[in-house]
């Protein structure tokens, strides 16, 4: 069927007229902005250390929550994902992304019901993090078990 | 495979369009327009079939037809079991095909209805095609409040529905031939880049069609392939000279490049069954109607793109169809 061209003749061809990422410039916006959610992260827990009766673990625990609900109503209200498609990793490796696509994937469910919507498919995007996250904690915490006596 | 038809014409069309489109180079050119991706239901799915329903009701009445009167329709769509279509039509009295070749469907539909008002069997047909934005993103993608970064080379799925009405009464514009195109699959995998899934067999299906018609490039006032993208229509000249030596000319253009405004964040430009046949409609055929272009090509080109194999690591295989329209 084909005459000249194969697959590897054929990648050349696609990756000549394939548009360049710039990269150094998402690499910057993404350091930028995830410097930035730190900095807010840290005045979070500087503001929350301040009243009396929370310590500075609970200020840490507080701040992680006041981000999470940000993202999670910024996604609700429908701008959220704009910022995330620009900010790309700035965004989405702190916990605001995890907030965000557990939130996205919540309202894309829910005119399909409450179980077989949003309980089914509220982890799509995030469940490899659980999972994931779960079985390292647990790898880790048995190394860490036998060599340093927990 | 090339099919040549004595008895097909084009006796009107109408196009319905959505967000961004309505923004783009031919927002003045619709029958009708909607605002915004629900426009008044409450799921982007209820929206979509809406607005195919739209699409045919503006389409019989300007032909000035009952639904009875229709003898069948085809109908296209992106959705999983043609969802948007079979629902669509539930609400109508017209005997129905479903048919499903992606954004190549445009084309398929009308060959099909085409060959059988060429064999005299039935009077006339409706072909209409749809796509919706986020309907297409939640099935082929991500959610869509999920904001995951896309390369440029990506595409933004046109929203709209449109509809043709084929009859074998003679007016100004006729169905000369049609080539069906193979399946061809050149290993591409990357899910964002339709562009160079769909360029070899929008090549194909070019070359089989010149030879069979015994045409040329320059014969054609316009030849016009469905949604290969700004980055695509490169590839496609370029592959086009590589392996059939064809030269395209000026007369080439790619629809989706033709649909948006850029400055809209819209990637590489339009996809979807409903890109080039908005494009078609709203344009080049009230242009073919005033006779300033008489002969045109349109290749519709499809990416066979499941997001199951594509997870699985297999490459998306893609097949284009050509249709002839000519000004008589």
């Amino acid at each position: 069927m084909v005459k000249n061209m194969n697959k590897q003749k054929y990648q050349k061809l696609t990756k000549k007229h394939s548009p360049k990422e710039n990269k150094t410039k998402n690499m910057i916006i993404s350091f930028v902005v995830g410097g930035l959610v730190g900095v807010l992260g840290q005045l979070l827990i500087d503001l929350y250390s301040n009243i009396d009766s929370v310590s500075h673990e609970e200020a840490t625990s507080l701040m992680m929550v006041t981000l999470i609900f940000l993202s999670c109503l910024f996604t609700a209200i429908g701008f959220f994902d704009r910022w995330v498609e620009k900010a790309g990793a700035g965004l989405f490796v702190p916990i605001s992304g995890f907030a965000h696509a557990t939130t996205s994937s919540a309202l894309e469910y829910k005119k399909e019901g409450l179980v077989m919507g949003i309980g089914s498919n509220i982890f799509k995007l995030s469940g490899s993090v659980i999972l994931y996250g779960v079985i390292s904690a647990y790898v880790f915490g048995i190394i860490r078990f036998i060599f340093f006596g927990g | 495979m090339n099919i040549k038809f004595d008895n097909v014409f084009v006796e009107d069309v109408s196009t319905v369009a959505g967000p961004f489109v309505i923004k783009g180079p031919l927002k003045d050119k619709f029958d009708k327009k909607y605002e915004d991706f629900y426009d008044g239901e409450n799921t982007f799915e209820k929206c979509e079939i809406k607005e195919l329903i739209e699409a045919i009701k503006v389409l019989l009445k300007k032909t000035n037809k009952n639904e009875e009167d229709i003898d069948i329709a085809i109908s296209s769509d992106l959705m999983n079991q043609l969802t948007i279509s079979n629902f669509a039509y539930s609400k109508l009295n017209i005997p129905f095909l479903g048919v499903y070749n992606a954004c190549a469907s445009m084309c398929e539909s009308i060959l099909i209805a085409s060959s059988m008002i060429d064999s005299g069997k039935i009077k006339n047909a409706i072909c209409t095609t749809s796509s919706h934005n986020m309907t297409a993103e939640r099935q082929y993608r991500n959610p869509v409040e999920y904001g995951a970064p896309k390369p440029k080379r990506a595409t933004f799925t046109v929203s709209g529905a449109t509809g043709i009405m084929l009859t074998n009464n003679k007016s100004d514009i006729k169905v000369t031939s049609a080539t069906i195109g193979k399946v061809i699959d050149m290993g591409v995998t990357d899910i964002f880049d339709m562009g160079a899934v769909m360029t070899p067999s929008a090549a194909y299906t070019l070359n089989e069609h010149l030879k069979n018609t015994n045409t040329k490039v320059s014969d054609y006032d316009l030849i016009l392939t469905g949604d290969l993208g700004m980055y695509g229509k490169k590839m496609f000249i370029d592959y086009c000279k590589e392996e059939y030596n064809i030269q395209i000319g000026d007369n080439y253009d790619d629809s989706a490049t033709r649909i948006y405004d850029y400055k809209d964040n819209v990637y590489a430009g339009g996809s979807g069954p409903s890109c080039l046949a908005l494009v078609t409609y709203s344009d080049i055929i009230p242009k073919m109607k005033s006779k300033s272009l008489k002969k045109v090509l349109l290749i519709a080109t499809g990416a066979l793109m499941s997001p199951t194999t594509s997870n699985q690591k297999l490459s998306i295989p893609s097949v284009s169809h050509a249709i002839c329209l000519e000004v008589i």
